[in-house]
């Protein structure tokens, strides 16, 4: 019998010739990452562990991103916790606002994440770098403690659930609207402890940043990790930011699934995930053309600049403004990208069209700052949850949707459609 | 080790956001946390929990972020064990790593009602309800993860591995 991706990487990290689904098995992992929320707790576990120095300070990224730059006193404490740490384990890579972004958006664009990686990361979606074919899982702030110190940690292997996407994408129809729709099929918990991989045409198609936002969404399902296959699109993106070697794998044709799901992109819509769950998802058809309080456009799933070309693109095509009711985030998931997108000179496209454009930061995604929510109001945003109070009140509603439905419901003040401007 | 609580019962997937909002996550101090645990699903929780209570969930409970100050802020309100269908991956290893005892048991988690009085034998596995008068097994730890639990967490289990006196 054949081996998955999972099977292959871990086996590979493990030391051993090869694993099975179930087995359960200490790895040697090549990078670790935490944040500004979950780094304190795991820097205080560190030092209750008693080792002196962390494993390896190369391979090691603490990052400050959800309520950085410091929106009160709490948070600036948080932040000085992870650069005295850094400061003092004298860690290679720093990551200090101004020069810096979003975790899962940084990390990939500057090579810090390579295929082949074992990558665990203290925030659930360390699952994007499975876009890069590494195996990358969220764990909690102690397993990140002991994994800085160690450089191991323990994994069960999961089953593999395979994902195959058949035609052509119609216009407006990106890798937000493949997931979406996956995880509205399978549910909050379909994939509960499995990996899931993702192939076919529809796959092949995809640029890297479409292929990010879907490993990005994978835990939305309940998953621990998933992947996209290494091909020449892969290559092009590494070979140009790579930090040091690498090894693809590839998942064998014989390899174990425990199901096989097929879609059909060539008559699919734009998706919408409705209040209060990442699986309430919708055609955007079908969704209620609700009066919208907010847009928020960015977050790790839709904050590269493929995702701002769309934002510019339809602004361009159109040249309409943002509605005057509606308060438009406009977040880039990093420096690297807010300085691509002022070189277009979208900055000034977006501020001209009434947009609210900030640095770098995770800020409203998860209710932290730069745009909470009131109750009763309603969000659509690019991000990933859509849990009650995630961001702001409890009563406040968010839509998840792609870049191109969240500029079209900008612009018209309520949920709507790029084909209606 | 037995524990003996009253149910507080919540259904199925109750996610990393609703157990302690994001809001709160500029603090890691488990008092604070503990103040604002489920509070934009029930409000008197906090206020009305008994140090003991047990939990119960539904299915994939925990699901959603990997914030460790989820099960800290259910630990710190009191509760001494949570039931449920089953857990997100993540938060079970947390709950795990941080000495929270948590069992999964389908039966037990369906049949316990609110206010209900449960004793958990965590070292047999078994849950007894004293209503209903039945007892459950729930699904066995592996045995590395026995480890973990009976060192008390994962930062003593690893500092033994590793033979660094307390
Ligand atoms: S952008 Fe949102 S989902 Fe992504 S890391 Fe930040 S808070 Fe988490």
């Amino acid at each position: 019998m054949g081996k998955t991706l999972a099977e292959k990487i871990i086996a590979a990290h493990a030391e051993q010739d090869s694993v099975s689904a179930g087995d359960l098995v200490t790895v040697n992992v090549d990078v670790v990452m935490a944040n500004d929320i979950t780094a304190p707790i795991a820097i205080n576990s560190f030092d209750a562990v008693g080792v002196e120095e962390v494993f390896n300070p190369d391979r090691i990224m603490l990052v400050p991103s959800h309520f950085t730059p410091n929106k009160d006193i709490k948070s600036a404490e948080q932040a000085r916790t992870l650069a005295r740490f850094a400061e003092s384990q004298m860690l290679s890579h720093r990551f200090q606002v101004g020069r810096s972004g979003i975790e899962h958006v940084i990390l990939p664009e500057r090579g810090l994440v390579l295929p082949g990686d074992l990558v665990v990361g203290g925030d659930s979606h360390t699952c994007t770098y499975g876009a890069l074919g590494a195996f990358a899982t969220g764990m909690g702030s102690t397993d990140i403690a002991v994994t800085m110190a160690t450089g191991q940690t323990w994994l069960r292997v999961p089953e593999t659930m395979k994902f195959v996407y058949h035609g052509q994408r119609q216009q407006w129809v990106y890798g937000k609207d493949m997931i979406l729709r996956t995880i509205g099929e399978i549910s909050v918990d379909g994939a509960l402890y499995r990996a899931m991989e993702f192939t076919g045409q529809g796959i092949t198609g995809l640029g890297m940043s479409d292929r990010l936002t879907m490993a990005n969404m994978i835990i939305e399902a309940g998953g621990k990790c998933g992947f996209m296959p290494f091909d020449a699109v892969t290559q092009e993106y590494v070979e140009a930011r790579a930090t040091r070697s690498y090894t693809p794998y590839a998942a064998d044709d014989d390899a174990d699934y425990v199901s096989v799901h097929e879609f059909d992109l060539s008559d699919m819509e734009p998706q919408v995930a409705c209040p209060y769950s990442p699986d309430n998802v919708k055609p955007v058809s079908q969704v209620e053309p609700e009066k919208v309080d907010q847009v928020f456009i960015g977050s790790c799933t839709n904050g590269r600049f493929e995702d701002f070309a769309i934002v510019a693109d339809i602004l361009e095509k159109t040249g309409r403004e943002f509605h005057p009711d509606v308060r438009v985030m406009i977040i880039p998931g990093s420096q690297a990208v807010y300085l691509d997108v002022l070189r277009q000179g979208w900055i000034e496209l977006f501020t001209l069209a009434g947009g609210a454009v900030s640095t770098s930061t995770c800020g409203p995604c998860l209710g932290g700052h730069m745009g909470v929510l009131a109750s009763e109001e309603v969000c659509v945003s690019t991000s990933n949850r859509n849990f009650r109070g995630r961001m702001g009140h409890r009563d406040a509603r968010v839509f998840l949707a792609n870049p191109a439905i969240a500029t079209a419901s900008a612009i018209l003040g309520r949920i709507g459609h790029p084909d209606e401007l | 080790m037995k524990l003996q609580g009253n149910v507080w019962k919540f259904g199925d997937n109750i996610d990393t956001d609703v157990i302690i909002p994001a809001r709160y996550l500029n603090t890691t101090d488990p008092v604070t946390l503990a103040a604002h645990c489920m509070e934009d699903i029930d409000e008197t929780f906090a206020s009305s929990v008994q140090p003991g209570d047990i939990m119960v969930g539904g299915a994939n409970f925990g699901c959603g972020s990997s914030r460790e100050h989820a099960p800290i802020s259910i630990k710190g309100a009191g509760v001494s064990c949570i039931v449920a269908e089953s857990f997100a991956r993540i938060f079970f290893r947390n709950a795990i790593n941080i000495g929270l005892p948590i069992l999964e048991s389908v039966d037990a988690a369906r049949d316990a009602q609110k206010g209900d009085r449960l004793t958990v034998d965590l070292t047999a596995g078994t849950i007894t309800n004293a209503r209903t008068g039945q007892t459950y097994q729930a699904n066995p730890y592996p045995p590395f993860v026995l480890a973990i639990i009976e060192a008390g967490g994962l930062v003593p289990y690893t500092r033994n591995t590793l033979g660094i006196e307390i």
